[in-house]
C-alpha cells in the first residue's frame, strides 16, 4: 500500500500503534451498543487513562508525557477511526485541561496536572451558554468576589463530559461593563457548593458523549480558583480553543478514513449488473475523491499542528484552517459513504450511517465552520493591511 | 512479593496457514504472537503485584526474537523478562520444556507465585504449568476462572474451573497457577511501559547460563516422539428425508443410530 510518509518519531509511532489497538480492541467492538444506549463509555476511558493517553500534552514533571498538539492529533485521529464520540469524551478532557496547563499557578498545576495526566480525573470545558454560542461574549454568567470566595451564578449549556467530568474550566463575566475584557477563567470541582447539573442532551449523533447543562447557583468556590489574571477569561479561552482545533481536524481525518475503508471493501464485493461496483467509474471517481481529500486534511493537520509545536505564536487562522477543511471534508466523505452503501449504508446494520450522523458536530462545534472562516478571513484582511506602505 | 509470569510466542492464529501434503504448520512469513492465554497470566500477575507489591518477571523459551514478547509484556507493565535461548533447547517436548523454565526460574531467586495460561495454542497440551510447579517443588493449581487475595496476603482463594462445576481452593504462596481466559481482561499496553520496554535490556541465557544438565534438555531430553501429524478434515454430507413428519424422525433416529450417536 503506498502510504504517505510523514517521517514520525519512533515515539510517535507508538503512540499511534497503541491508540490503534485500543481502537480495534476496545472501541470498535462496543460503538454501535454505546450509540444506541448512549452509555458513558467509563471502561474505555479507563483503558486510555491505562495507556497514559491523558497525559500526553501535560508535562513530565507533573506526570505526562511532554508531548505537543501534533502527538494530541495523532492519538485522537487513531481514536475516532473507532468512534468521534468516545474520542469526543477524551478530547474534552484535554480542552478542559489546557487553561490549567497554560495559565495555571505553580499551585493550581500540581494539584491538578497529575490528575488529568493519569486520568483518574476527567476536565470539561464551559463557555457556551444559551444565548452565547458563536458569540461567545455574549455569556451571562457571572461571578462575584465576596470575602475569601467567588460567587458564580447561571447555566452553561451543551458541556461535553458534563456530570461526568470532576474538574471544570469555566468562563464567567467578573466586570461586565468591560465586555470581552470583563471575563475570567475559574476551575470548580464536582461537589462544589452550589454547582449542579441539568439536563443530559438526546443527540443526532455523539451519542455516546455525555453533553450537559452545568448549573451555577451561588456556586462558592475559593478564592485560590481564578485561572489566569482576572479580566483575561476570553483570552484563555481563545487561545485554548486555538490549541484544540486541529485536533477536531484529526478527529475528522480519523472518521473520514474510516468511511474510506468501509466503502472500498463495500465496493469491492458489492456486485451489482453481473461485476463489483468498485469497477464503475462513477463509484471510482467518488472514491479518489475521497481518499485524495483525506490526505490533503491529514496534510494540513500534521503540518499545522507541527507549526503550533514549533513554537508559532499567532496561529488562530492556522488552526481554523485544520478544522475547517477536514471537519468539511468529513461531512463530504461519510456522505458519500452512505451514499456507496446505498440502502445498506442507510441502515444500522453498517457502521457508516453513524459515521455521518457524528460527522455533523465536527462542522458545529469548537466554533461553527462558519466562525472559522470569519478567523481566517479576518486574519487575511489584518496581514495584507500590513503589507500595504 | 516475587511474581514470575511464563509466557510463549506462538504463530498468529489469524494468519496461519497448511501444509497440507506434509500435515503441519506453515511457519514461514507467519507472525508471532504472545499466547492468548499467557495474556490473562501476565494480568494476574501485574493484579497481585497492584494488591501485594513487589516485581513482575516474565519467562520465555525460544529464540532472540522472543525478546518481543517479553518487550510487549513489559509494555503491560511486567517490571523486567529474560528469554531462555539456545540451540540445544530446540525439539523440546513438555518434560524438556518444564526442566529448562525451572532452571531458569531458579536463577532468579525464590519466588512466590507463578502465573501460567492454562495451555499455548500451538501444542495445546496444558502440560507445562503443572510439570513445571512439580519441578519448582510448588503447590499447583490449574484453569483458574477467578482469584482473591486472602489471609493478609499470605494466601489466594481460587476457583478452579472443572467440566461439571467447579472447586474452591485456598492455598499459601508460593504457588504456580494456570489461568482461563475469562480470570480477566488483559490491560492495555501504556506509552511509558512501551517506551521502558523498548530501551530494556533482555538478557538471553543458555543452557550454560543456566546450569542445565544437556542430557534434559531440547530433543536429547524429550521422551516424545511425534511420528506423524495430520490436518483433520472436516466432511458434512446432506441428506434430505422424506415423508411425514413421523415418518421423518423416525428414519433420524435410524440415522442416529446407524452413526452410533444414539
Amino acid at each position: 500500500m503506498s502510504e504517505v510518509n510523514y517521517f514520525l518519531t519512533e515515539e510517535q509511532q507508538m503512540i499511534v500503534d497503541l491508540a490503534r489497538q485500543i481502537t480495534r480492541e476496545k472501541i470498535i467492538p462496543v460503538r454501535a451498543k454505546l450509540d444506541e444506549t448512549e452509555e458513558f463509555p467509563w471502561d474505555i476511558m479507563k483503558d486510555l487513562a491505562q495507556a497514559d493517553l491523558f497525559g500526553l500534552y501535560i508535562p513530565e514533571e507533573y506526570g505526562g508525557l511532554g508531548g505537543g498538539c501534533f502527538e494530541n492529533c495523532l492519538a485522537v485521529e487513531q481514536m475516532a477511526y473507532g468512534c468521534i464520540a468516545i474520542t469526543t469524551t477524551f478530547a474534552a478532557s484535554a480542552l478542559g485541561g489546557y487553561p490549567i496547563y497554560l495559565y495555571g499557578t505553580e499551585d493550581q498545576k500540581t494539584k491538578y496536572l497529575p490528575d488529568i495526566a493519569s486520568g483518574k480525573r476527567l476536565v470539561a470545558f464551559g463557555l457556551t451558554e444559551a444565548g452565547a454560542g458563536s458569540d461567545a461574549a455574549a455569556i451571562k454568567t457571572t461571578a462575584v468576589e465576596e470575602g475569601d470566595h467567588w460567587v458564580l451564578n447561571g447555566t452553561k449549556q451543551w458541556i461535553t463530559s458534563g456530570g461526568e467530568a470532576e474538574i471544570y474550566t469555566i468562563i464567567a463575566m467578573t466586570d461586565k461593563e468591560k465586555g470581552a475584557r470583563g471575563a475570567s477563567a475559574f476551575i470548580v470541582e464536582k461537589g462544589d457548593e452550589g454547582f449542579s447539573f441539568g439536563k443530559k442532551e438526546k443527540k443526532m449523533g455523539l451519542r455516546a458523549s455525555s453533553t450537559r447543562e452545568l448549573v451555577f447557583n451561588n456556586c462558592r468556590i475559593p478564592k485560590d480558583r481564578l485561572l489566569g489574571k482576572r479580566g483575561q477569561g476570553f483570552i484563555i479561552a481563545m487561545r485554548t480553543l486555538d490549541l484544540a482545533r486541529p485536533g477536531i481536524g484529526a478527529i475528522a481525518v480519523g472518521l473520514s478514513q474510516a468511511a474510506l475503508d468501509e466503502s472500498v471493501i463495500y465496493a469491492r464485493q458489492r456486485v451489482q449488473f453481473g461485476q463489483p461496483i468498485i469497477s464503475f467509474q462513477a463509484i471510482q471517481h467518488m472514491l479518489a475523491d475521497m481518499a485524495t481529500h483525506i490526505e490533503a486534511s491529514r496534510a494540513l493537520v500534521y503540518a499545522i499542528a507541527r507549526t503550533i509545536d514549533a513554537g508559532a505564536k499567532s496561529f488562530s487562522k492556522l488552526s481554523a484552517m485544520a478544522k475547517l477543511f477536514p471537519t468539511d471534508v468529513a461531512m463530504k466523505v461519510t456522505t458519500d459513504a452512505v451514499q456507496i452503501l446505498g440502502g445498506y449504508g442507510y441502515m444500522k446494520d453498517y457502521p457508516v450511517e453513524k459515521m455521518m450522523r457524528d460527522a455533523k458536530i465536527l462542522q458545529i462545534y469548537e466554533g461553527t465552520n462558519q466562525i472559522q472562516r470569519n478567523v481566517i478571513g479576518q486574519a487575511l484582511n489584518k496581514e495584507y493591511a500590513r503589507r500595504e506602505p | 512479593m516475587n511474581i514470575v509470569v511464563c509466557i510463549k510466542q506462538v504463530p498468529d492464529a489469524a494468519s496461519v496457514k497448511w501444509d497440507h501434503e506434509k500435515g503441519t504448520l506453515i511457519r514461514d512469513g507467519v507472525q508471532s504472537v504472545i499466547n492468548p492465554f499467557d495474556y490473562n497470566a501476565i494480568e494476574a500477575a501485574l493484579s497481585l503485584k497492584d494488591q501485594l507489591g513487589g516485581k513482575v518477571t516474565a519467562v520465555t523459551m525460544g529464540p532472540p526474537q522472543a525478546q518481543d514478547a517479553i518487550r510487549e509484556a513489559m509494555s503491560m507493565g511486567v517490571d523486567a523478562g529474560v528469554v531462555v535461548s539456545d540451540r540445544a533447547f530446540a525439539g523440546a517436548d513438555t518434560l524438556a520444556t518444564t526442566y529448562t523454565l525451572s532452571m531458569a526460574i531458579k536463577k532468579l531467586g525464590t519466588v512466590d507465585a507463578v502465573l501460567c495460561g492454562k495451555q499455548a495454542i500451538d501444542g495445546d497440551t496444558a502440560q507445562v504449568g503443572p510439570g513445571l510447579a512439580v519441578r519448582l517443588d510448588i503447590p499447583c493449581v490449574t484453569c483458574i476462572g477467578e482469584m482473591e487475595v486472602i489471609g493478609g496476603g499470605k494466601a489466594l482463594r481460587v476457583k478452579r474451573m472443572c467440566e461439571q462445576g467447579y472447586d474452591i481452593i485456598e492455598v499459601a504462596f508460593p504457588v504456580l497457577l494456570t489461568v482461563l481466559a475469562s480470570l480477566n481482561t488483559p490491560r492495555v499496553p501504556s506509552l511509558k511501559g512501551k517506551m521502558r520496554a523498548r530501551k530494556a535490556d533482555i538478557p538471553l541465557w543458555s543452557a550454560d547460563d543456566i546450569g542445565a544438565d544437556k542430557q534434559k534438555i531440547g530433543l536429547v531430553g524429550s521422551p516424545t516422539k511425534v511420528f506423524s501429524t495430520h490436518i483433520p478434515k472436516f466432511e458434512a454430507r446432506r441428506e434430505m428425508l422424506q415423508g411425514s413428519v413421523e415418518e421423518q424422525v423416525e428414519a433420524l433416529i435410524e440415522k442416529f443410530k446407524e452413526a452410533g450417536i444414539i
